[in-house]
């Protein structure tokens, strides 16, 4: 397939960034130095706009029943979102932080790929955890605070939520190390971070390694325009994300995290040259994170509400659904039949959570260590007795 | 006096030390607009603007390597760590350069800076927010490692703190953040570091903590009381380093038997030092061993097994009586 990021280039040129607008002056009125080595530029992609209106030429030929199901993975993901706040609210279940706005930043790529790939995430991809085989039930386990959540889904190479920032994209800069190491064929890395973990040292150095690797990994940094109350201008004074690739040179581009074509674009160009030895890809999603940071933030703190109305008519789910409409594969009435499918899916699964008695305290000592040490032994039989006893209290 | 909780009273102590000194600064994630993630720094960048109060880019590590270069040049940086759970991403400044600045050039250059950061559990938060991992600071020399336990403590304790010409580590109690008030003065108070405080006295037996377990262990004491007729005297450590030895000394050459309550594991702890502490000077004086209620030497479990872990009231309870029963 033609490269569709270099034919984005071609098109435009209004959009891209020139580097070489800083002059340095090393004597008073000189302008040194006279010969430059580099130029760069960045790349923007979209394909799909806020309005529905697709851009002919960049369109890629999805299959009707991949774009339904992109969409009904968005729709899930919005839907368990929601119900995840309200359970939150409602104090069965604990902090959370919704990827509402986000859908198409990480569902897409998580629908792009194969069981062979590895995800390696942060914590706000919730429904790409579940499109790469996490069950409901098990993120509902890891929200009501239960490592049983955190446990690998059947089949699926998939990473525990990673909250430290940052620190994950090394962890799949290694698997992608890995991969290349045992010359496991058709796989990749996908990794997921925020605008803000790009202010970490851990993400220059997974950049650095990859580019010095040449590993099969994509990084994939959701710029959602907030880092809690950091906005996005005061986390770099970078104008994009994707232009930090440039320095690593990690291929980056900077693409409209809402457009759910454009992610697909992107995302197969980025795999596609990971597997087949085009080393890492940086992909800069440019998206909005519609709620709170996470249920323990109160974000009218920091930002306005117009803000936030500004990007509503930019929601990914709108502009595909528009797209589906348009191409005649869609209508109200599938729209309200396949809502009603995802709301008793998540209904059934949050029954099925809640039918769960809690989990044995005890198990943790089975998983400090792989080898068993006889201190340990001595100390669960310990807090084994500490426990009957607490009871025993409880009971008088 | 006013009625504080611990988040007020060490917002007052920043406030009065900003006041008072144009060299104190207050760094961290979130720390301006937000006011900080429990809102410790309320009112500051209102007040003090961003020159003074500043939202920095989301890198411990830079917090801390910046605030080292403020501090070698005349400033006070007081840094946020927006949970302890992210401070091992500072351990190389700390250890690397933070301690050792003084030492290395012979007292020419020190490093005043004070990092705050929340610790410990019992606030069903997700995972690395509930870690009690004080041993981490204690164990690296040129650094003292502070623990408030209530409001009027935090703030004496914070304003020494700032005041102090090495690196602080300040963790505060974040379960304790809100659970109680407590009257703290007006004036400006101090408390010095490295002193332990005896919160009450007793005859028959020590009871030593720290931080967020000192309430339970209040409690625990109150019954104890009570119901074993006992006389029990309560240390407070204040200071998990440098140790305020000679208080537990004196403490346990009196009564003879002590219990050592902390929130961390056990393995190379604080107890772990304050029993070897006991051991080097007043071996011979014990009627008991030392008995330690300490968390398991698991990896810190998710929110809902959290209590199961925690020293819990009734454990502290029956340590006590097994100990004055020996
Ligand atoms: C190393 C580290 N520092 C601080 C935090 C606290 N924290 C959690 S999320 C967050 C902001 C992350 O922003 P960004 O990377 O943009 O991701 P987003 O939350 O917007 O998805 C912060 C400061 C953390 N989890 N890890
Ligand atoms: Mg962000």
């Amino acid at each position: 397939m033609a490269s569709a990021l270099i034919a984005y280039e071609k098109k435009s040129n209004k959009n891209k960034l020139k580097f070489d607008t800083v002059k340095f002056y090393f004597n008073k009125g000189q302008n040194m130095p006279k010969k430059i080595t580099n130029r760069f530029s960045v790349s923007y992609l979209q394909i799909l706009d806020e309005n529905g209106k697709v851009d002919k030429k960049l369109e890629p030929k999805i299959p009707d029943k991949d774009l339904i199901s992109m969409y009904r993975w968005m729709v899930m993901a919005r839907e368990f979102d929601e119900r995840m706040l309200k359970l939150q609210r409602q104090g069965r279940i604990g902090t959370f932080g919704p990827s509402i706005g986000q859908e198409a930043a990480h569902c897409i790529p998580a629908y792009l790929m194969n069981e062979k790939d590895w995800m390696v995430g942060a914590f706000r991809e919730a429904g790409a955890r579940l499109i790469r085989g996490e069950t409901m039930e098990q993120a509902l386990h890891f929200y009501n605070g239960y490592e049983e959540g955190n446990a690998k889904p059947e089949g699926s190479n998939i990473l525990p939520v990673s909250i430290i920032v940052g620190a994950q994209a090394l962890h799949a800069v290694g698997i992608g190390y890995s991969l290349k190491y045992r010359k496991v064929k058709d796989a990749a890395v996908v990794t997921f971070f925020g605008d803000g973990a790009t202010s970490e040292g851990d993400f220059h150095e997974a950049m650095n390694f990859a580019g010095v690797w040449q590993v099969p990994v994509v990084l994939i940094c959701q710029n959602n325009q907030w880092a809690i109350s950091l906005p996005r201008h005061k986390q770099t004074r970078s104008a994009t994300i994707a232009q930090k690739g440039i320095a690593y040179d990690v291929p980056g581009i900077q693409v409209d995290g809402n457009d759910p074509l454009a992610m697909y674009v992107a995302s197969k160009e980025a795999l596609e040259r990971a597997k087949s030895g085009g080393g890492p890809t940086l992909i800069e999603a440019v998206t909005f994170r519609m709620m709170m940071h996470t249920t323990a933030d109160d974000p009218t703190k920091y930002r306005t509400d117009e803000e936030v109305e500004g990007w509503r008519p930019k929601d990914p789910l709108i502009r595909m659904k528009t797209y589906l409409i348009n191409k005649n594969i869609w209508s109200d009435t599938k729209e309200e039949e396949m809502r009603a499918e995802v709301k008793k899916e998540i209904d059934e699964a949050v029954k099925n959570f809640e039918a769960n008695p809690s989990f044995d305290s005890a198990l943790v000592f089975d998983h400090t260590y792989g080898n068993k040490h006889y201190t340990f032994e001595e100390e669960r039989t310990e807090f084994l007795a500490e426990r009957a006893k607490e009871a025993e209290n409880v009971k008088a | 006096m006013s009625k504080l909780n611990m988040v007020q009273a060490i917002n007052l102590a920043l406030q009065e030390k900003m006041k008072d000194d144009d060299g104190v600064v207050v760094l961290g994630e979130d720390v301006g607009v937000d006011e900080g993630v429990f809102r410790v720094t309320a009112g500051l960048l209102e007040k003090y603007g961003e020159e003074r109060v500043i939202d920095t880019p989301l890198a411990e590590s830079g917090i801390i390597g910046t605030s080292i270069g403020m501090a070698l040049t005349g400033m006070k940086p007081v840094c946020e760590m927006q949970f302890s759970g992210f401070s091992y991403l500072i351990m190389h400044q700390l250890e690397g350069h933070a301690s050792r600045m003084r030492q290395r050039s012979l007292g020419a250059w020190s490093v005043p800076l004070v990092v705050r950061m929340p610790y410990g559990g019992g606030i069903r938060a997700l995972e690395h927010h509930s870690e009690s991992r004080e041993t981490f600071y204690a164990h690296i020399p040129g650094i003292k490692t502070v623990i408030p336990s209530s409001p009027r403590n935090a703030r004496a304790l914070l304003v020494s703190a700032i005041e102090d010409p090495d690196p602080v580590i300040f963790m505060e109690p974040k379960r304790s953040y809100r659970a109680f008030r407590e009257d703290v003065p007006d004036k400006i108070e101090r408390m010095e570091l490295g002193k332990a405080q005896i919160v009450q006295e007793g005859n028959d037996i020590t009871v030593i903590s720290w931080g967020a377990m000192m309430r339970p262990v209040i409690k625990a004491i109150e019954e104890s009381q009570k119901e074993f007729n006992a006389s029990i005297e309560l240390i407070d450590i204040l200071t998990v380093s440098p140790l305020d030895e000679k208080a537990i000394i004196d403490s346990v050459m009196k009564t003879g038997r002590v219990v050592i309550v902390q929130e961390a594991p056990k393995n190379v702890s604080i107890s772990s030092e304050i029993v070897a502490r006991i051991n080097d000077k007043a071996l011979l004086y014990l009627e008991a061993p030392v008995k330690r209620v300490t968390n398991y030497d698991v990896v810190t479990p998710y929110f809902s097994r959290e209590l199961d872990f925690i020293p819990s009231q009734g454990r502290i309870k029956r340590a006590i009586k097994e100990t004055l029963d020996f």
